[in-house]
């Protein structure tokens, strides 16, 4: 039996994809913007903020609407998910207006090296984000479970840049602020990716009623060392 | 509504509303009731809208039931019952001698906590109110009744047996028939006293998806304890507590910030 209150569950869920393309647009236009050196694409991407922002707060408003009814397993649990999901789609936005604020002040002195680890920290945490999403839509837990482990990949790189960055600044002192400002993007980039990973974490929530949160070690034990 | 047997009245001024965009289908002015001395209804103004789902809640003996069957004048039948003030539907005042109380309760049907099916077949339940409004022609009763199950939801389940005794269908399938009956004679309000609280998850269910169709074509006035049920499938609430009317707002409003301490302590279950 189709209820009234599935289509207003279904509501809420295409809300959400919307603003996840979003989110995703404005990291893909952020990155876009860095390297291709395109300030107008960078406004871009912080005017267009405010979309995400307002999706957050009628997701939320549709949410506690939706609470009031009193819903139960699934419906319970998809509708606190979509709270939190919303929230993490809103704070991708706020790294992604950084990194196109950041970039905006990059591309006014010459370019410090080819971008290489960026992108591809990017490449990682947008393929992370659109993972989590399709579990979302496919009610597929597993592939929301299985795109967890490569925010290590992404913490990894970042650590790798902030090394590398570091030698930058200390052998050339006149590279300290475009220095800083890829640090600030790759931690942007290392941000997002904990987004996404909070997210696949809420999809094997919402489908297996198992939280899965603060249990990286557990589930995904390091090598040890000799 | 233009009924010529209503007297016209002047439109009472907008007292309660609960923020509705369009002209109130029932309006209440002042309404006082008392049961003897004791008074049931005190200074009751609100303003309901048409094809709107409204619901009254309120702890037991709050006078929701009360003030529902003010509608189609169901108190008349208690003899110790006084009443003052204005009861308007489309425009009239349903109070005055001029009106005829079986043509009200056409144009103001009514569905109760126990279902109350006739002891006839589930045809006859539908064609009976037919019947007494003149209607003979077969064509024109199958018509209705098929009609009038379909709008309730029932007539899949029902449809090989329709001349079966309506006894023998389950609690819910007994309400929705009940329902039915009242849509057959298409009144333009529907009053529901607690219709599901006697019924399992799923048949509550069925009756609160039916409610949210009906009122496409309906004005629905339900009285509920229910407050998820309310919160549900109503457009607008009032909150009742000993007789007066406390908040009336949308539905949301009430149930996710009422504007006062007493609805909101009923509504999170902290007295009543």
């Amino acid at each position: 039996m189709q209820r009234h209150f599935d289509i207003e569950l279904t509501d809420l869920k295409e809300k959400l994809l919307i603003m996840a393309s979003h989110a995703e647009a404005a990291v893909t236009n952020a990155m876009k913007a860095l390297v291709e050196r395109d300030d107008d694409l960078a406004r871009g991407v912080k005017e267009n903020d405010t979309v995400l922002d307002q999706l957050e707060i009628e997701i939320d408003d549709m949410a506690i609407k939706l609470l009031a009814k009193a819903p139960l397993a699934t419906d319970l649990r998809l509708i606190t998910v979509a709270m939190k999901i919303s929230q993490d789609l809103e704070r991708v936005g706020d790294e992604a207006t950084t990194i196109a604020r950041r970039s905006i002040e990059l591309s006014q002195e010459p370019q410090l090296k080819p971008y290489v680890d960026l992108p591809r920290m990017a490449s990682i945490a947008l393929e992370m984000l659109h993972g989590a999403i399709d579990a979302f839509i496919n009610r597929d837990p597993e592939k929301a479970r299985a795109f967890i482990p490569r925010d290590k990949e992404v913490d990894e790189i970042n650590r790798q840049l902030h090394r590398e960055l570091t030698s930058f600044i200390v052998e050339r002192p006149a590279t300290i602020t475009r220095c800083l400002n890829l640090m600030v993007i790759s931690k942007s980039l290392e941000r997002i990716a904990d987004h996404a990973t909070n997210i696949a974490e809420e999809i094997v929530y919402l489908y297996e009623a198992r939280d899965i949160r603060h249990t990286g070690k557990e589930l995904f034990p390091e090598p040890r060392k000799a | 509504m233009t009924p010529p047997a209503l007297q016209t009245m002047e439109k009472a001024p907008v007292n309660t509303t609960s923020q509705q965009t369009t002209a109130p289908l029932i309006e209440t002015k002042d309404l006082c009731l008392r049961y003897g001395t004791v008074p049931a209804l005190k200074n009751v103004s609100i303003d309901i809208g048409e094809r709107l789902v409204t619901a009254f809640i309120g702890p037991s003996g709050c006078g929701k039931s009360t003030f529902l069957r003010c509608f189609n004048r169901m108190n008349d039948l208690i003899d110790s019952v006084r009443l003052s003030g204005l009861i308007k539907i489309g425009g009239y005042d349903i109070n005055t001698r001029s009106v005829d109380v079986i043509e009200l309760r056409k144009r103001v049907g009514m569905v109760f906590q126990k279902s109350n099916p006739f002891p006839k077949s589930i045809y006859e339940n539908i064609a009976y109110g037919l019947r007494l409004q003149g209607v003979t022609r077969k064509t024109e009763l199958d018509q209705v009744v098929e009609r009038s199950l379909v709008k309730a939801a029932l007539w899949g389940e029902v449809k090989e047996r329709l001349h079966t005794s309506a006894l023998g269908l389950s609690g819910g399938q007994q309400q929705r028939l009940c329902i039915a009956r009242a849509i057959a004679v298409k009144p333009e309000i529907i009053l529901m006293d607690e219709p599901a609280s006697a019924l399992d998850p799923i048949a509550t269910s069925k009756i609160e998806e039916l409610i949210i169709e009906l009122k496409r074509e309906f004005t629905i006035v339900i009285v509920t304890h229910n407050m998820q049920q309310a919160a549900r499938i109503s457009d607008h609430t009032a909150f009742f507590y000993l007789g007066e009317l406390i908040e009336y707002d949308r539905t949301t409003k009430i149930f996710t910030n009422p504007g006062k301490k007493q609805t909101e302590d009923y509504v999170t279950g902290r007295f009543g």
